[in-house]
């Protein structure tokens, strides 16, 4: 019988994720009506519940992507991949306002350039910290202060070492996660509720999946702004950080 | 038809991860640069076009709005995939510098706002002075 059960949800693992992540969401706008009175938003405490599953089934199977790796929860893995996340992302598009795009054009551009920079130099600046001085290695922790894709892009382009190139990788991950996380919590401080700052926000966050699940747990009407800027982010990291960036590092150490 | 809609979306996708592919390919870097942007550009673009020649159809835009609407879902099941163990098995390294650099960006955004507001206002002047009123409008 259980067998039968299993064996059903298994085979529709895309319908199975629907149901899985309908229950997930109705529990979390539950508590955030009722424990919080909607002051911490529903998307949030779902996006934490998420995380949270996926770190359950990274500690029970080994494998890369969380909750997705136990068979049962496979179809979780194609509902929240990369090919619909960016399906829906576009979707979002659909009644956005684009002359505000080209109103925020240049500052979009000013954050993408000071994201890229400045999470490259704290990522060093850290690296150097924790006794790092060699400027392949810091140039790859660098590139993983940007996106956990730069690090790793950049690591191979110069010839890191692969435990430096997974620890870059971690610190990117580490980055998508807390920008999941802190947004809602900072979004109110830096009056992140209009089209132009959603914007400057995705060029200095960068993180795809990160500015995406940010933004879902503020106001939902912002993505495809912050999404629009943040879609430059990882390209333009993957062309700075093992060219000029990298020139740079050597040069001062 | 709803499917119109899906469909729309799935083809300004398509090019604009096409165009992301070639733009990366073009730079030398191993990333799609600007994919997402680009689609959601044509998108906006179509849509307009095809409002404005009354060519879209209500049902047609439900379409497109049923995947906006279940963004957020998806997005909850990409966070159950994120590698949640490797990035805390980065150790304390990994955390302060994946922390701090979020909340440095998050602290340097007013301040990004602000230099671009200057310049924006300046080029509204300019544009104000340079148009006549008519084209203001």
């Amino acid at each position: 019988m259980m067998n039968m059960i299993k064996e059903g949800l298994e085979n529709n693992g895309l319908i199975t994720a629907f149901a899985i992540i309908g229950i997930v969401m109705y529990i979390a706008y539950f508590l955030s009506d009722k424990l919080t009175k909607g002051r911490v938003h529903g998307s949030a405490i779902a996006i934490m519940f998420g995380l949270i599953l996926a770190y359950i089934g990274g500690v029970n199977t080994g494998g890369e992507k969380g909750i997705s790796d136990i068979q049962l929860f496979s179809g979780i893995g194609l509902m929240g991949g990369g090919m619909l996340r960016d399906f829906a992302i576009i979707a979002t598009a659909f009644g956005a306002n684009f002359s505000e795009v080209k109103k925020t054009g240049i500052s979009g551009i000013t954050a993408l350039f000071f994201g890229v920079f400045y999470s490259f130099v704290i990522g060093v600046i850290i690296a150097l910290c924790f006794g790092y001085r060699d400027p392949v290695a810091l140039t790859t922790i660098g590139g993983g202060a940007v996106t956990y894709i730069v690090g790793p892009v950049s690591g191979t382009a110069i010839g890191a070492s692969s435990d430096v190139i997974a620890l870059s990788i971690a610190v990117g991950l580490i980055k998508s996660i807390s920008v999941m996380i802190l947004t809602p919590i900072f979004a109110k401080k830096i009056k992140l509720n209009n089209p132009r700052t959603a914007m400057i926000y995705g060029g200095i966050m960068g993180t795809t999946s990160g500015v995406a699940a940010g933004l879902a747990a503020t106001d939902v009407k912002l993505v495809p702004y912050g999404a629009m800027t943040a879609t430059f982010y990882t390209g333009l990291g993957c062309l700075l950080v093992p060219s000029i960036l990298f020139l740079l590092t050597e040069i001062i150490f | 038809m709803i499917i119109f809609g899906v469909a729309l979306l799935s083809i300004c996708m398509l090019i604009g991860v096409i165009v992301g592919d070639a733009l990366g390919g073009l730079m030398g870097v191993e990333a799609n640069v600007g994919g997402v942007g680009v689609s959601m550009l044509l998108l906006v673009l179509a849509v307009d076009y095809l409002k404005k020649k009354n060519k879209l159809q209500v049902k047609s835009e439900e379409g497109i709005a049923f995947w906006g609407g279940i963004y957020i879902p998806i997005v909850v099941a990409m966070s159950a995939q994120q590698n949640v163990v490797a990035a805390l098995d980065g150790g304390g390294m990994a955390i302060l510098a994946g922390v701090l650099v979020v909340v440095v960006g998050f602290l340097s955004i007013p301040f990004i706002s602000r230099i671009g507001e200057k310049a924006k206002v300046k080029e509204q002047e300019i544009e104000l002075s340079i148009l006549p009123k008519e084209q203001i409008k």
